[in-house]
């Protein structure tokens, strides 16, 4: 048992500066109009296309999670309830709505009326339903690029036709909306960016393989996924990257891990229970425990196994990302075999699957993965429910008995591999 | 009893009698369930296959392995639909086929997939952005990749008349629902909903010929009924669209004064507002209905309308007075709909009941004293 650690190298302050001025930025464009807003989803999003204009992006689940993880949520969330959303409507949902009715946002600045509520229909139904109640409330004019969803291996022409040409059309709405010409070059110089930024995160990605991994792939790829959404297809993202990558990479090369001792090494699937992070942390942190992949981190895109952006075809690739190269369009069973090339590849001792209440397209049929990893497999797996937004699902005693037992059989499992052996 | 009501009792068999009758007398015929809430049935027909909507598994069957596969939180027929497979009740179905409507069935689909491997499992993807001029073309893709993979597992070919002649086998039917549904709102005295719901879910396992002839048969039926009117407040009910209420609480609503002049019950047999047209090419008609002729929905999203008008007008159309909400416990597109619609009511002056149900509930005291209440405050207000 060692004392917590966590990585707090420079790249977190450099995170922070960065976030903190995409929310001046918002600042301004409520205060002022400009620049142009588009609000959108993290999943499969397209913030490439949203240079071609100079828009910024608002992700309304980035502005849920910071909520939750400052103790904030549950006010917002009652506020929705109050209006007539049911206790099992997705929380982040609810925190959304109860801000915007509130006018709370996670730093205290303004949150622009966006110029255009771009719903990207990556195989979460309840971003339909999110966007269009968000889209009534702020009286915003709202476009869905609907996605096809991952039936197949990979998709077909006609998926990927179909959404090039709602890109297209939203390119037009925008034209509209921005009273400005989408600028073809710039476009392709954000698609460019967002090439070089993943293959950096790609890379980062893949220093986890290393046994220490020099950082936690759940827990500390958070701090890395909101530059990844909001700055990877303009300069600022690649330098941060390029900043991460040598940093992380220095740390691993000189044989630090994120714990004295890397105990375990862990798959983990599911988002996090932010109203309790650090607790959360801490009872993996307990056992030495190190995360060194998550299919979590792979909702804004799926970068690690190859996947990149191409600028000779901007167009296609951004409806490919969206298509197939994120965890939410993915269907189930793509993600059993994401979570078994983690499990053989990045070489984990077991998966740990938390199921979140809100989000049923994570969580739905989770016991059917345990089932498959555990019986199939034979892969230590252990199954444990929460949520991601709302305070009142989060049992400690209960969940840090559940992991404890889960890390005593491991250990039990670990000093008797010889002798069983 | 009624002769809608014998094939009630026969399609709520979960030895599903009905689909094995069709197969004896079709040797080698094929059958696929689909999920709620719509599918193009006529591709299933065109392909000299039985179309089966499988709306769960009700009260009959006790859930002991599904729990464990989907979790807290999860809806009842989505549990149902899973437990059926684990304990062999699916055994006359060859495929089974899903669609769009939530994450929760859309997960089921790959965990059907994985643990049935025999069977053919497929994912249909419905469009939600009907303004883009592109989910016409990319529907009518959709339906011909469902279309192929139905001709490989039944090894035929099929044609354009096939598809345009199963087509108008189901407007006809549809058509019959759609005069069944106005003669209710014109006498409801003459059609009880607890009645009209058996005839009409009937048509998810009998074979459409023989469904259309009850449908028929109905319409003899009911208007020659000797009914006298009851001092009873008319209500549409909304939100019953996937998993379905148990028969008892429809009929206790019509019990504690309340006509139903309109409903989302197994929508899905319901699902046009008018005939898909039966000339040109057939895939491309069945898209742009799907498109253009669909009733709204909770499970369909349609910008150029939104879903509270389509309700306010179904009220108004109906002459409703009030709303009642029979919603599914854990039916996400119900719950986040139940926002909107009621702002739109409350805002339009019309009253509604939000109320809760699971397709195995036996017990229903507290509802029934929720309505009473609700209808009371109507009546003497």
């Amino acid at each position: 048992m060692s004392d917590k650690k966590e990585y707090r190298g420079s790249i977190h302050q450099q995170q922070k500066n960065l976030m903190l001025a995409w929310y001046d930025q918002l600042d301004r464009a409520a205060n002022t109009g400009d620049p142009p807003t588009v609000s959108m989803m993290i999943s499969g999003n397209c913030v490439e296309l949203l240079e071609g204009f100079g828009a910024v992006p608002i992700y309304p689940e980035v502005n849920a999670l910071q909520l939750a993880i400052r103790h904030q949520s549950l006010d917002p969330i009652l506020a929705a309830e109050d209006l007539g959303y049911a206790a099992d409507n997705c929380a982040y949902v609810k925190a959304d709505i109860g801000c915007i009715l509130k006018g709370i946002t996670p730093t205290g600045g303004k949150l622009p009326t966006p110029t255009l509520i771009l719903c990207n229909f990556v195989g979460c139904n309840t971003y339909l339903k999110w966007f269009e109640h968000t889209a009534k409330l702020q009286k915003a004019p709202l476009y869905v690029i609907d996605v096809p969803f991952m039936r197949a291996d990979t998709p077909s022409r006609s998926d990927v036709e179909y959404v090039v040409k709602q890109l297209q059309e939203t390119v037009k709405k925008l034209e509209q909306l921005t009273g400005r010409k989408f600028d073809h070059d710039r476009f392709r110089q954000a698609v460019e960016c967002s090439s070089r930024s993943e293959e950096l995160w790609s890379q980062i990605k893949h220093l986890a393989r290393r046994s220490p991994s020099p950082f936690d792939a759940y827990f500390d790829a958070i701090t890395l996924m909101g530059p990844l959404y909001v700055y990877r297809a303009r300069p600022e993202g690649v330098e941060f990257f390029e900043a991460a990558l040598a940093e992380l990479q220095a740390k691993s090369d000189a044989g630090k891990g994120v714990y004295e001792q890397e105990h375990f090494r862990l798959v983990m699937e599911g988002p996090p229970p932010y109203p309790y992070f650090r607790t959360f942390r801490d009872m993996f942190a307990k056992w030495q425990a190190c995360a060194v992949a998550s299919t979590y981190s792979t909702v804004g895109g799926l970068w690690e196994f190859g996947f990149r952006h191409d600028p000779d075809k901007p167009f296609e690739s951004v409806a490919m990302h969206m298509i197939a190269q994120n965890v939410t369009n993915r269907n189930f069973l793509q993600r059993y075999e994401q979570i078994r090339r983690y499990v053989e590849d990045w070489n984990a001792d077991g998966v740990i699957i938390h199921f979140v209440k809100s989000c049923r397209l994570f969580s739905a049929g989770q016991g059917d993965m345990r089932d498959y990893f555990t019986k199939q497999l034979g892969v230590p797996t252990l199954y444990i429910e929460s949520d991601l937004e709302d305070p009142r699902y989060f049992a400690e005693a209960q969940t840090k008995n559940r992991i404890d037992a889960f890390f005593e059989a491991l250990e039990h499992a670990k000093a008797t591999a010889p002798v069983r052996a | 009893m009624y002769f809608f009501e014998r094939s009630f009792d026969r399609c709520s068999d979960l030895g599903f009698p009905s689909v094995r009758k069709w197969k004896e007398q079709h040797p080698g015929g094929q059958v696929i369930a689909y999920f709620p809430v719509y599918a193009p049935v006529e591709l299933i027909h065109a392909a000299g296959m039985l179309p089966v909507g499988l709306s769960g598994a009700g009260d009959r069957l006790d859930i002991q392995h599904a729990d464990a596969r989907f979790g807290s939180f999860i809806c009842s027929i989505v549990k149902t639909t899973l437990e059926m497979g684990l304990t062999g009740h699916l055994e006359p179905f060859d495929g089974f086929l899903f669609s769009t409507i939530c994450d929760s069935a859309r997960n089921l689909c790959f965990v059907m997939k994985r643990n049935f491997p025999s069977m053919y499992v497929d994912f249909l993807h419905l469009p939600h952005n009907p303004s883009s001029p592109a989910a016409t073309q990319f529907l009518a893709e959709e339906y011909r990749r469902v279309l192929g993979e139905l001709e490989r597992l039944g090894n035929c070919k099929v044609n354009d008349d096939a598809l345009a002649c199963s087509i108008a086998l189901y407007n006809r039917n549809r058509a019959l629902i759609r005069e069944l549904y106005e003669l209710r709102r014109r006498s409801p005295e003459l059609v009880p909903t607890s009645e009209l719901y058996q005839l009409i879910r009937c048509g998810n396992f009998l074979p459409v010929e023989e469904h259309t002839t009850e449908l028929e048969q109905a319409l003899t039926h009911f208007p020659s009924r000797n009914a006298k009117k009851r001092d009873s407040i008319r209500i549409v009910v909304e939100g019953s669209f996937c998993e379905q209420p148990p028969l008892p609480l429809i009929r206790l609503i019509e019990e504690a004064g309340c006509y139903i002049v309109d409903d989302d019950f197994v929508i899905g047999q319901n699902w046009f507002d008018s005939d898909i047209p039966t000339d040109g090419d057939p895939l491309l008609a069945l898209a742009c209905s799907y498109l253009d002729r669909s009733v709204y929905s909770s499970v369909r999203h349609d910008f150029r309308k939104p879903r509270w008008e389509g309700l306010v007008e179904k009220v108004r159309r109906s002459k409703a007075d009030a709303v009642l909400f029979l919603i599914a416990k854990f039916c996400e597109p119900a719950y986040f709909d139940y926002v909107p619609y009621k702002q739109e009511l409350e805002g339009a002056g019309i009253p509604h009941l939000p109320l809760e149900f699971e397709e195995k509930s036996f017990t229903f005291d507290r509802l029934r004293t929720e309505i009473e209440t609700f209808v009371e405050s109507l009546i003497f207000d």
